[in-house]
Order: structure tokens, then C-alpha cells, then sequence
């Protein structure tokens, strides 16, 4: 993918971001994530369905980077299975890192394969998925 | 001016971050050296000649820095940095005289540093954190604080200058009144010291807290002053080396005078030193030429900023080099991001002011902080760059 197709689709995302709001999140597991050495700071509202993920909202104050990296995490993260996300995070933030890593389908999210470039955005794109391995385990937990 | 003695200016990079730490000029980075090179040996141990020296040159900056506040000798600890100083200052001080009920006046627009240390304080001892109101430009006025004191308020504990919005309090008209009442002032000078000149006999404050990395001098040094009968009666929050004159069983512990009795430990020597000459490489410039230069690089700014109509200022008014702003419709953190590819360095955030989002309603700024080695065609290369919203919004990913 060129670069401007990948800003394109970021800065689409960080003025469209998709689930943005909490409107009815009742019964969603509420986490916060936010990067310490930045002030991006958002809420992301997880429902779980037994083993699925059935919906996610977000919230919050956010580069375009994190927001984009949200909303995209968002859209693609809705109807997977736990174990589904967590194979899919550990290759993404594989992909991040310059480690080798399985090639599944990253979807829009493919447009960060470069952040290494620029070290001090990795953290804006790891944002969203900091709070959603939070969430799961604390949702595994609840269910012990 | 003096850029020539600045080994980091001549790197492609335009600093506007000096709120956060400054740069070192050569003659600070050579009095570190010399320390290491030519007479690194402890302080206060004097049976050889590279150690009597290490002596001379500690204790003679400490004479340096008392000079330079016009304090005595004895009314400057050497600490960490100002964070140290201060939380020696409410631990080691006022833990021990204030409790339950006693109120201490802080305003909204303080640093983590002169916040979090009350707030224990506040779990521990029982005592109550109040804000001083700022008025519609964020600053203190002298009848806001007649206004918030109570016959309980026993502290009023303020920068000199804030580190957000830039705005100068007036520490003496504030004093003055302080003592009239009864009532304890502790100046966090870490904005101040750097920028300003600071006479602590003329402010009549009780405690003054500053950093060395703000003003040219090295990192991890900074000063507690304190009025000597209130050091007199200081704990130390340390103990260890250094500061006991001997010891031989739990009743029987016997502590040097002031000051080596808060500095427990090897203190940080060469920084000390370098410190110094930090103190010598202002004082020749004069603090006065550099708050000129500083007012004068800030009005410039100001005067270019409200030229872009997609620029909301933060603190317009205000007496030193620190302007917050925000590019409408832009997130603080990717108006930062787009100036770093230009190598321009500006600070986004809250900058360590975290409740300071209850008085301005604005989260974020990004913030430019001025020093005397800044210029008009540094400001107008960040002009530039910000005149064009779509140019930020292209390129700030």
C-alpha cells in the first residue's frame, strides 16, 4: 500500500472513527488506556457474548494516530472469538516490533507496518490494544 | 544570543521546550568534566589534596548559589531537584506542625510537584488542600487570596511562575500579607529562578524550591531554601552519611548543623559543581537581559500567532517566555508530532497540571517555553508552519 493510500484511510478513520460514543454501554466492560509519556486517553466499552466479542465502543481524547488505530482495532476486532484477538495482537504488535509474524489478515490495520519508523508513534498505535487485552483479562477473570 | 556556546544548538534543531529542561553551555559541560578528569574524590572526607578541593568547589558553589538568591550560605541544601526539595519542605517541615483541619492554599495551575505532596499530606495529617481562584487570565490576585484565607489557613504554598500559562505571581505582596496573618509561604521557583531575578531576603519567603536543569546547570541537582530558624527545626527525610556528627545507639545519634544535615549521603559533586558555573554563565548575562530578551520573543510570537485565525491563544497576557496555544480542530499531541518532522521540539499536554483542565476547560495546549538563546527567526520558521491548517492535517501523520 503507498503512503498516501495509508493516510488516506488514517486520517478517514480520525474523522470518521468508527463506534466512537457510549450510548447504551450498559453491561460493557469499561477499561481505560492511556500513554504515559503522551496525553492520549481513551474508554473503550467491550461486550463479551461467552467466548466472542460482540461490540465495542470507545471514548475519549487521542492523536489522530490513536484514534484511527481504535476505530480501526474496533472494526476489526467485532464478532472475533478471544482467542481469535489475542493471535491477531500478538502478530500485529509482532509486525510492529520488526519480529517475524504470522501473515493474517490485518485488514486496514496494515496501514501502521511502518510505524517502526517513527519509535515515539508506536505507543499511539499499541493504544487501543493495551485496553483490550486489559478487558479480556478481566473478563476471564469475572468468569472464574 | 550566546548560541555560540551551546553544543546542542548546532544540531538542525529549533528548541521551544525549555519550561521542560534547558541546554548546557560549554562552560558547564568543561566544570563537569574537570570534576571527573582532574579531582573526582568525595566531598567532606579531606585527608588529600583532590578531596580538599572537591570541598572548595562544592562548598564554593553553594556559596555561588546563595549569592545568586541572596541568601546565606547555610539557607541552601543542595537536593535532587525542585520535586525533592518540595517534598522535603511539606515531609520534613510541615508533616511535623501541621494536622487536622489546618488549611494550605494552592491554586489550580500548580506542578504535580506542589500538589501531590499535600494531597499525602492531606491522608496523613488530616489537613485541607484549597485553591486560591484565578481570575478569567489564570492569574493570582492579591484579593482572591484575602478572600481564601481562613483563620485555619496556616500555608500558601504557589510558583513563582506557572509552568502552563507563563503568569508571574506577586510572591512579595503575597508574603507580606502571609506573615501578617500568620501564615507559611512556600515558593516553587522551578519557572522562576531560571527566568527572573530572584532576592529570597527581598520576597521574604519561608522555602524556595529550584531546579539546575532549567537554567543551563546539569540534571538531578537542585536547591531547597528555607529560612534558617525554620531549617533549624527541619527532619531530615534522609539519614545516613554526611549529615551525623556520631552516633552510638538509638538515643545517642548526633546530627551536623546546617546545611550538611539534610544532605545525607554523597551528594550529586560534579553536578553541583556544574551548577555552578550554570550560576556564573548567567549572572554574565544578567538576569535582566534575559527576561527582556524573553518578554520581547514572546511578544513577537504573540503578535504573529493572532495573525492565524486557526490559532486560539491560551494566555495572551501574561510577563514571561511561555505561550500556550492550539491549532483549532487539531489534536495538542499531532501539532507537537508536525513540528518535530520540522525539528522544531514544543511540549504537548497537560504539562504536569493536571487539574488545572477545571479552571481553563481546555485539556491540552501545545506549549512553546522560551530561553535567551531563542530567536525572532526560530519563531518565524514555527509561524510559518503553523499558518497553513492543511498543511498540519496532511502532515501530521
Amino acid at each position: 500500500m503507498d503512503s498516501n493510500m495509508k493516510r488516506e484511510i488514517i486520517l478517514d478513520n480520525y474523522s470518521h472513527p468508527y463506534n466512537r460514543g457510549t450510548d447504551n454501554t450498559e453491561g460493557y466492560f469499561k477499561v481505560n488506556s492511556n500513554n504515559e509519556s503522551c496525553i492520549d486517553n481513551i474508554d473503550l466499552y467491550i461486550k463479551f457474548k461467552d467466548d466472542l466479542i460482540d461490540d465495542i465502543k470507545f471514548d475519549g481524547e487521542a492523536c489522530a494516530i490513536s484514534t484511527a488505530s481504535t476505530s480501526i482495532m474496533i472494526k476489526n476486532m467485532i464478532g472475533k472469538s478471544i482467542d481469535e484477538v489475542l493471535t491477531y495482537i500478538k502478530n500485529f504488535e509482532a509486525m510492529l516490533n520488526e519480529e517475524s509474524y504470522e501473515d493474517i489478515d490485518f485488514n486496514e490495520a496494515v496501514v501502521f507496518d511502518e510505524t517502526y519508523k517513527q519509535g515515539n508513534r508506536k505507543t499511539c498505535v499499541t493504544l487501543p490494544y493495551t485496553g483490550i487485552k486489559k478487558a479480556i483479562e478481566g473478563y476471564k477473570k469475572s468468569l472464574d | 544570543m550566546n548560541r555560540e556556546d551551546f553544543p546542542m544548538l548546532k544540531q538542525d534543531i529549533i528548541y521551544l521546550d525549555n519550561g521542560a529542561t534547558t541546554f548546557k553551555p560549554n562552560s558547564v559541560i568543561d566544570a563537569i568534566n574537570y570534576y571527573y578528569k582532574e579531582i573526582s574524590a568525595n566531598a567532606h572526607r579531606g585527608d588529600y589534596d583532590i578531596s580538599y578541593k572537591v570541598d572548595i568547589a562544592y562548598e564554593g558553589a553553594r556559596k555561588n548559589v546563595a549569592e545568586f538568591i541572596n541568601a546565606s550560605r547555610e539557607e541552601v541544601v543542595f537536593t535532587s531537584g525542585a520535586t525533592e526539595s518540595l517534598n522535603m519542605i511539606v515531609n520534613g517541615f510541615f508533616a511535623n506542625i501541621l494536622g487536622l483541619g489546618d488549611e494550605v492554599l494552592l491554586t489550580l495551575s500548580e506542578h504535580a510537584s506542589n500538589v501531590l505532596p499535600w494531597f499525602r499530606l492531606a491522608k496523613t495529617n488530616g489537613i485541607n488542600v484549597k485553591y486560591i481562584d484565578l481570575d478569567s487570565n489564570l492569574h493570582v490576585l492579591m484579593n482572591n487570596i484575602k478572600a481564601s484565607i481562613t483563620p485555619n489557613t496556616k500555608v500558601i504554598s504557589i510558583a513563582g511562575i506557572t509552568n502552563v500559562v507563563g503568569d508571574e505571581r506577586p510572591i512579595k505582596e503575597i508574603t507580606k500579607f502571609a506573615h501578617e496573618n500568620n501564615i507559611f509561604v512556600v515558593v516553587d521557583g522551578a519557572q522562576s529562578v531560571p527566568h527572573t531575578k530572584t532576592d529570597v531576603k527581598d520576597l521574604d519567603c519561608d522555602f524556595l524550591a529550584f531546579s539546575s536543569h532549567k537554567m543551563c546547570g546539569p540534571t538531578g541537582v537542585g536547591v531547597l531554601y528555607g529560612k534558617k530558624e525554620l531549617l533549624e527545626n527541619m527532619e531530615p527525610v534522609n539519614l545516613g552519611g554526611g549529615m551525623n556528627e556520631s552516633f552510638d545507639s538509638v538515643d545517642e545519634v548526633y546530627l551536623k548543623e546546617l546545611p550538611n544535615r539534610l544532605e545525607a549521603g554523597t551528594p550529586n559533586i560534579a553536578g553541583v559543581i556544574g551548577f555552578s558555573a550554570a550560576i556564573d554563565y548567567l549572572k554574565n548575562i544578567g538576569m535582566n537581559n534575559i527576561k527582556l530578551h524573553e518578554i520581547k520573543l514572546k511578544k513577537y510570537l504573540i503578535s504573529k500567532l493572532k495573525n492565524i485565525p486557526h490559532i486560539t491563544i491560551v494566555n495572551e497576557e501574561c510577563d514571561s517566555g511561555i505561550v500556550a496555544f492550539n491549532v483549532d480542530g487539531v489534536f495538542a499531541q499531532d501539532v507537537a508530532y508536525y513540528l518535530n518532522k520540522y525539528h522544531i521540539c514544543v511540549r504537548a499536554g497537560n504539562h504536569c497540571a493536571k487539574i488545572l483542565k477545571n479552571a481553563i476547560g481546555v485539556k491540552n495546549t501545545v506549549r512553546v517555553s522560551l530561553y535567551f538563546y531563542n530567536t525572532e527567526e526560530e519563531l518565524d520558521k514555527l509561524v510559518e508552519l503553523l499558518s497553513d491548517k492543511d498543511r498540519i492535517i496532511r502532515e501530521m501523520i
